[in-house]
């Protein structure tokens, strides 16, 4: 059944967002340390033991899914309540000091992805996550199909 | 009759929010694909023309929210709030390659560090270079390259002002649009096209909402990756800042 699959998504949530409390308090944090991340470990896991007992249904995958093809309509969302306005209003000071840490980083990513890089064909599972964050529970779709289309699985 | 139109966006918000986002990405993939001719991915536009209405949604109402400030689109501040945005992120965990990810564990932790450190040192000597001298608000505005929350988490727990709680907040959040707009036009210039670049990606630049909107216009195969590392981010940023990067602030200043 395919609430297996939501339920499923929101108790591994749950589970890390209160584990990354949990690590905050101990740390003396006040905030969440890494919830999200591990929320994510966990799900990994949750599919990884539910695959080897052949137990991943088509319910359960399909509820997981169709939160994964729901990403990126949520990352609009999101851009759209980001609060722009103070963002350009911000002066030099926030302008200098974002612009530079960023074009530091980028150059960072540069420098570490080459570190250890290997040039091997892609995987097929990360072709398919491709697709399926992309907006499109069918396999069969290319990946950089406009992430419009919900279909059926 | 607009009235009731009103009524119906109000009470119905999160479906509402469906429609809208719905129409939003229908326009933006179309514009990709016939203005473009493909070059420039449908959500890269969706999430610009999200953050142009929040632009002027915030105009408009001077609030903090963008268009989730506006009552007919109290919707869109649910279904693109921290909830279901966190929701979404973990259900990409899903299409994670396991072994790929590991392999770049190390790398992810590395980036993280790198991208805690980097952009506070930039973001105090900024402070210092515009006359701030005392450690709290040069830690303050420093924190606030790192994310948009360890800087007020940063400034709260130091007593800044709130001028300066201001302006760090705004460095993080400039940071996190800018990470939105400019990566797809980076992506190809820093190697942003496999799962090991996306999670030393995620690493260094941390802000979730950056990291996410910047992946998904670039490549969506890539989110879980970044997302992956980037998580960690504020975290570990809010641990550090007011302690460590703090102390050594004050250790240089007097």
């Amino acid at each position: 059944m395919t609430i297996f699959g939501v339920a499923l998504l929101a108790l591994c949530t749950l589970i890390g967002v209160f584990l990354g409390d949990l690590l905050g308090v101990a740390l003396g944090v006040k905030a969440n340390v890494g919830g999200v991340g591990l929320a994510m470990i966990l799900l990994i896991a949750a599919r990884a033991w539910l695959l080897a007992r052949g137990k991943l249904g088509g319910g359960i995958k399909l509820g997981v899914e169709f939160w994964s093809t729901m990403y990126i309509p949520i990352v609009v969302a999101m851009a759209a309540q980001q609060n722009v306005v103070a963002a350009v209003r911000g002066g030099p000071i926030v302008l200098i000091a974002a612009t530079v840490s960023l074009l530091l980083c980028f150059a960072c990513v540069a420098l570490l992805g080459h570190f250890g890089r290997r040039e091997r064909a892609e995987d097929a599972q990360i072709r398919h996550g491709g697709a399926v964050i992309g907006g499109d529970l069918d396999d069969d779709a290319a990946p950089v199909a406009p992430p419009h289309a919900v279909r059926k699985a | 009759m607009l009235h009731m139109i009103e009524h119906v966006f109000v009470e119905q918000s999160l479906v509402a929010a469906f429609a809208v986002v719905g129409g939003l990405m229908l326009i933006s993939n179309f514009a990709g694909r016939r203005l473009t001719g493909g070059r420039v991915h449908g959500s890269a536009i969706a999430i610009v023309l999200g953050l142009v209405l929040a632009y002027i949604a915030g105009l408009y109402t001077g609030g903090k929210k963008g268009v989730a400030d506006l009552p007919v689109f109290a919707g869109i501040g649910l279904m693109g709030g921290a909830m279901l945005r966190d929701f979404a992120i973990v259900a990409t965990a899903f299409e994670v390659e396991v072994v790929e990810a590991r392999r770049a564990g190390f790398l992810g932790v590395l980036a993280l560090a790198l991208g805690t450190v980097i952009p506070f040192i930039v973001g105090a000597l900024t402070a210092v270079a515009f006359g701030y001298t005392d450690a709290v608000s040069i830690t303050t505005i420093g924190a606030g390259a790192v994310t948009y929350i360890v800087g007020p988490v940063t400034g709260a727990a130091l007593g800044a002002d709130s001028a300066v709680m201001a302006l760090s907040i705004a460095t993080g959040v400039t940071k996190a649009v800018m990470v939105m707009v400019g990566t797809p036009l980076v992506a190809k210039l820093i190697g942003l096209d496999n799962p090991r670049s996306a999670m030393a990606f995620g690493g260094l630049m941390g802000t979730v909402s950056g990291v996410a909107g910047g992946l998904a216009a670039t490549d969506p195969k890539l989110v879980p990756y970044g997302a992956l590392t980037a998580t960690f981010h504020t975290g570990i940023g809010c641990l550090v800042g007011p302690s460590l990067f703090y102390l050594t602030v004050r250790a240089i200043v007097g």
